[in-house]
């Protein structure tokens, strides 16, 4: 299908989108992968899109004190390149081969991706198991989300119809760091039926800080703290059984329920294997 | 500037085409429709399928997820500019050679995806073929064909430059 008429204006910068968010059912456009989608299946009808394409100062990936900022319009290709995002974000550069495919990467960016908040999608788990925020700028200025308080509910964030997310901020990783990811799709690519993204900070033999992230379970990433709690004491097969706590997963078109939170168990023991591994 | 329609000045396969178009309208539409150019080719119109796949700027992206508007200032190649340069030549006589291809609605967005991965460089092992090719579907081949043809001119170019 095509997408219904709108209008269309290009963003100079965050505070000309800002002004222009203040129009009737305007919409940003980043790399467009999701959105222009729901355009051409008119599932969305916005009356206007705002392009931040062109607005600068939002591609870069830069390490200071302790953290890595990733600017909301680094393009997956790019942060998939990026030498600093692998040694600093080793788990978003796990999760980045499972984003869409090649094409889908070049044009896609990461906070269009986390803004969108698809609960099969990789990166919003990501940004959840790393403990990271989100930095926004709205009429009244910047402030900074915690991953924890942001996904609030399908296709819904702590991001209101004027605010803009200008990049996402994790801690750096470590030498301590241990991090983990894998998902089952039906095609290399394609959003996953289950999917965990998972961060640690090894202590000796012991994990602590665990933090289990799961997508495609729910409306939003969902972390599994019992399990968390179970593999911190270093039981997976109890972490693995308290995934029936954790998760409710409905069923939908790919997996029931049932064997969604079955899947969710096979990718723990996966999972922790990783997380058992200082990174090379 | 809030406008719906816009004008716009895009180097299609080297030539600037000026246009006017709907905000709406997508790259892959603008190409067909305003430009002509149909050996791109709209199949699912929401990013899965691939056969819409153009090259911006260097790198292949959705023709069905970007709208004709973004290009202002781009530089878009399509298959037709493409095998005009002859830089995807040996890729299309390994398809013909091999039977990639049955009905070649695919087959555009599957040489300008290869070529892609082709151009990075080295011998992909067929695994890496398959992954790269991933998003791009075809309903004719069973693939085995593709991953055959790209695999040989891998092969044939890393050994050409080897001599």
């Amino acid at each position: 299908m095509k997408p219904a008429p709108f209008a269309y204006a290009k963003a100079r910068s965050v505070a000309h989108a800002i002004e222009l968010l203040g129009a009737d059912d305007a919409r940003l456009l980043a790399g467009g992968q999701s959105l222009i989608a729901t355009l051409n299946m008119r599932l969305s009808h916005p009356a206007l899109l705002i392009d931040l394409n062109g607005v600068g100062g939002l591609d870069g990936i830069v390490s200071s004190n302790g953290h890595l900022e990733i600017g909301a319009l680094v393009r997956h290709a790019q942060a998939e390149r990026s030498a600093e995002l692998a040694r600093r974000a080793p788990l978003i550069a796990l999760a980045m081969p499972h984003i869409g495919h090649p094409a889908i990467r070049n044009r896609g960016t990461i906070g269009g991706s986390v803004a969108f908040a698809d609960p099969a999608a990789e990166l919003p788990a990501c940004v959840l198991a790393l403990d990271g925020e989100l930095a926004i700028v709205g009429p009244q200025g910047s402030r900074a989300v915690k991953a924890d308080d942001f996904f609030k509910g399908l296709f819904e964030t702590a991001l209101t119809a004027r605010d803009v997310l200008t990049a996402i901020r994790i801690p750096a990783a470590g030498a301590e760091t241990r991090v983990g990811f894998a998902e089952f799709a039906r095609r290399h690519g394609d959003y996953a039926m289950v999917g965990l993204a998972a961060s640690a900070r090894a202590d000796g033999k012991q994990l602590r800080d665990v933090r289990l992230a799961y997508f495609g379970v729910g409306s939003t990433p969902l972390r599994a703290r019992h399990a968390e709690q179970a593999l911190a004491a270093g039981d997976v097969e109890a972490a693995v059984r308290a995934l029936a706590q954790d998760l409710n997963p409905p069923d939908d078109v790919q997996a029931s329920g049932t064997v969604k939170t079955h899947l969710a168990g096979v990718l723990l023991r996966r999972v922790t294997r990783q997380l058992d591994q200082a990174p090379p | 500037m809030n406008a719906r329609f816009h004008d716009i000045v895009v180097t299609v396969n080297g030539e600037e085409t000026p246009a006017t178009v709907d905000a709406r309208k997508t790259l892959v539409d603008f190409l067909r429709e305003d430009v002509g150019l149909t050996g791109s080719h709209v199949g699912c119109e929401h990013g899965v399928c691939g056969a819409c796949s153009v090259r911006v700027d260097g790198a292949v992206v959705r023709g069905c997820l970007m709208l004709a508007v973004q290009c202002n200032g781009a530089h878009v190649e399509t298959i037709e500019g493409v095998a005009d340069t002859e830089e995807i030549t040996d890729l299309q006589e390994a398809f013909i050679a091999r039977n990639a291809l049955q009905c070649g609605f695919c087959t555009p967005g599957m040489l300008l995806t290869a070529q892609e991965l082709l151009a990075a460089g080295g011998v992909p092992t067929r695994e890496q073929i398959r992954v790269h090719l991933s998003g791009n579907y075809c309903r004719c081949t069973g693939y085995q064909a593709i991953i055959d043809a790209v695999e040989a001119v891998a092969q044939a170019r890393h050994s050409s430059q080897g001599t």
